[in-house]
C-alpha cells in the first residue's frame, strides 16, 4: 500500500514526506521546545520557532534581520540600510 | 505621510521601510499605489515580521538605530490624524521624537529603557503563531474548513493578538471592519483592555 504523503512547513520551507516521517518530525521538534501545530486529519503540520529563541534575540537588542519582497516581487533586507537610522512601519489594510 | 516623513529626514540619515501585513499583494496595491512610496514598501503575507518583532496589532513602529540595534521598541503610531478620532492618539508627538532622535538631538532611550519596554512572547503566543501559520497554508490550498479551526485556535491561544483575531478575517471570508470586528472590539474593551498599547511618553 502507498503511504500517504504529509506536509511539515518548518518555518515556512515546504516539505512533503511519508505520513510516519512527518509524524516523527513534528514529534521531535515538539520533543526541542518548537511550537507545532498539527493536523493529523489534514496530513500536515507547522514547526515554528520557540519563544525562548525570539525572546533572546530581541533582549539582545539586535534587529532581527528579515527580507521580504515590494509589490513588483523585489526583495529587500533591513541589513541593507546598516549604517542609517531606520524606522521600521508594520501596517495593514484591515 | 511616511513618504513625506522620508523625503523630510533621509538626507539626516533616515531609512524608512513599511512593510504590509497582508493576505497577498493585491490586499495592499491600493494602499501603496496611492501613497507611491519610494522607500522599501514591502508585503509580509506569512506574518514574518509579527514572528520575529512580537507584533500583536498594527500600526506597530520601531527605531533602529545605524548599527543595527532597537532603539525604541514596538510603539503604536500613526503617520496622520485621520483615524485620531477612532483611537486617540495623535500623531504629532512620536513624529517629532522621532524628528529629533534622527537628527540627533535626542540619543533615544538607553537600552535598560528599550529592555524595559520589550514584550517578549510566551510559549502560547509562537504556538498561537504556528497555528495561525498553518491555518493560513490550508486556506491557500482550499481547504477552508480545517484552516477555519486553526484560524479559531490561534485566536484562542492569544486573545490579545490582533495580527492574528483581525489578520485572519480578510484570509477567512469576514469584513475585517464589519460586525465581528465590532463584536470582539467591544468583548476586549469592555473588560478595560486597550486595543492599542502606546509606549507610556507617546499617548498624545
Amino acid at each position: 500500500m502507498a503511504s500517504q504523503r504529509f506536509t511539515v512547513l518548518d518555518d515556512g520551507r515546504v516539505l512533503e514526506l511519508e505520513e510516519a516521517a512527518g509524524l516523527a518530525l513534528a514529534e521531535r521538534a515538539r520533543a526541542a521546545g518548537r511550537p507545532v501545530a498539527l493536523d493529523a486529519g489534514e496530513r500536515a503540520a507547522y514547526l515554528g520557532i520557540a519563544a525562548r529563541e525570539r525572546a533572546r534575540a530581541l533582549a539582545a537588542l539586535e534587529a532581527p534581520d528579515f527580507t521580504l519582497p515590494d509589490l513588483d516581487g523585489r526583495p529587500h533586507s533591513l541589513s541593507a540600510h546598516r549604517g542609517r537610522k531606520v524606522l521600521l512601519v508594520a501596517y495593514a489594510s484591515w | 505621510m511616511w513618504q513625506a516623513l522620508w523625503e523630510e529626514l533621509r538626507d539626516a540619515g533616515l531609512s524608512v521601510i513599511t512593510v504590509a501585513l497582508d493576505r497577498s499583494p493585491e490586499d495592499a496595491r491600493a494602499w501603496i499605489e496611492a501613497a507611491r512610496p519610494t522607500h522599501p514598501s514591502l508585503i509580509d503575507t506569512r506574518h514574518v515580521l509579527a514572528d520575529l518583532y512580537n507584533l500583536v496589532n498594527v500600526p506597530t513602529i520601531l527605531w533602529i538605530d545605524a548599527r543595527g540595534r532597537i532603539a525604541r521598541p514596538n510603539d503604536v503610531a500613526f503617520g496622520t490624524d485621520t483615524f485620531r478620532h477612532l483611537t486617540g492618539l495623535a500623531s504629532a508627538r512620536p513624529l517629532a521624537a522621532l524628528r529629533a532622535w534622527v537628527r540627533g538631538e535626542t540619543a533615544g532611550l538607553a537600552p535598560e529603557e528599550v529592555r524595559r519596554h520589550l514584550t517578549l512572547p510566551s510559549e502560547q503566543d509562537q504556538l498561537a503563531r504556528a497555528e495561525f501559520a498553518l491555518a493560513d497554508w490550508l486556506a491557500r490550498q482550499g481547504r477552508l474548513e480545517a484552516a477555519e479551526r486553526h484560524f479559531v485556535r490561534a485566536g484562542e491561544l492569544a486573545p490579545h493578538d490582533f495580527t492574528i483575531r483581525r489578520g485572519s478575517m480578510p484570509r477567512r471570508g469576514i469584513d475585517p471592519m464589519g460586525p465581528r470586528f465590532r463584536e470582539m472590539l467591544d468583548e476586549w474593551t469592555r473588560a478595560g483592555r486597550p486595543y492599542y498599547r502606546p509606549l507610556p511618553d507617546t499617548r498624545g
